[in-house]
């Protein structure tokens, strides 16, 4: 496993954007220190299903919806390389995604799921 | 006319995984942006089942639930397995992608590994599950769960027939430095895979029914 950066971050070719194939990733290290952080995260996660050990009351659902929103915003990112790719990968993806949240939002609303 | 920069275009050529940037008119791969279209698509199909998920997981026509029989903490260690994978599957690509191949085949052997354990794990579940009285048509929350976590299932399966096919190729010699994009592409595939188990895992597992 290399601990040397093979390159860093390049801000994107100004004179096309879309030009910006040339994706500088970072160090196996970094990988492995974004790991380390989502299996922390992972292990908070699962700590709120023993309630005898700490009681989140209110705070449960939106704590866990956020540590849930930094793990895919993690791996997405960094391992799925949207950080360092084309804008363009990451428009296509965000547009399923947009799509898919807000179709099923409404639907789950029509179906009065949040009553 | 201007002189191409032919020098900085074959440097360029292993800096992007083998994907020549004037090769497309969009100077992007056009098979990873096909990867990326189809991965948006695919959140509308998890996001589907998910949405049934949360508006059948109360029904349970008198019977027992999903909910009444999940074993959290082992499903907690199958999640940290695939968020795991994802680690070995970016290693896979980074060595790969330096021309390691030896390591590229380790840490590809390794992703698929952890993906099988998770399947593994997701059999074990199943079944038992069902021992517990909670099968596939028992009740339409439970129809749900198993129509949702199955399809995620078959598509880690599909991952690693991928992985493997991958591994096969390096074997052969014909995964190299050069066409290190498959591994890229491949690699998405797996990360979309993991972050679709990051969002069941809270929201249907975790986060209480009522």
């Amino acid at each position: 496993m290399s601990d040397t950066a093979t390159s860093e971050h390049s801000e994107p070719d100004t004179a096309a954007e879309h030009h910006d194939t040339e994706h500088a990733h970072p160090s196996d290290w970094a990988y492995v220190k974004i790991a380390v952080v989502l299996a922390v995260i992972t292990a908070l996660e699962v700590f709120t299903y023993f309630e005898s050990v700490v009681d989140w009351g209110v705070a449960l659902v939106p704590s866990l919806i956020f540590m849930m929103i930094v793990k895919f915003y993690l791996v997405a990112t960094w391992f799925m390389h949207l950080r360092f790719d084309s804008k363009l990968f990451g428009r296509m993806f965000t547009a399923g995604l947009t799509l898919a949240v807000g179709v099923y939002l409404v639907t789950l609303t029509v179906f009065e799921f949040w009553v | 006319m201007s002189a191409e920069p032919l020098v900085a275009d074959h440097a360029h050529d292993v800096s992007d995984h083998g994907h020549d940037p004037h090769a497309t008119t969009t100077g992007l791969s056009h098979t990873k942006l096909a990867m990326w279209v189809f991965l948006g698509s695919e959140c509308l199909l998890f996001g589907g089942l998910i949405s049934t998920y949360l508006l059948y997981k109360t029904r349970g026509n008198g019977r027992t639930l999903p909910t009444d029989v999940f074993d959290i903490p082992f499903t907690s260690v199958s999640s940290f397995v695939l968020l795991m994978s994802s680690l070995t599957m970016v290693l896979a690509l980074s060595a790969v992608s330096r021309g390691e191949d030896e390591a590229g085949r380790t840490w590809l052997l390794a992703t698929a590994l952890l993906g099988g354990i998770f399947v593994g794990g997701q059999v074990y579940e199943f079944t038992s599950f069902v021992r517990e009285g909670v099968a596939f048509t028992t009740n339409p929350a439970s129809s749900a769960f198993f129509t949702l976590t199955g399809f995620h299932g078959v598509h880690v399966s599909l991952g690693i027939v991928m992985l493997m096919s991958l591994f096969v190729a390096s074997v052969k010699g014909k995964l190299t430095q050069r066409n290190a994009e498959t591994v890229e592409i491949v690699g998405l595939y797996w990360h979309f895979v993991d972050i679709v188990w990051i969002f069941i895992f809270t929201v249907i597992y975790l986060i209480p029914a009522d």
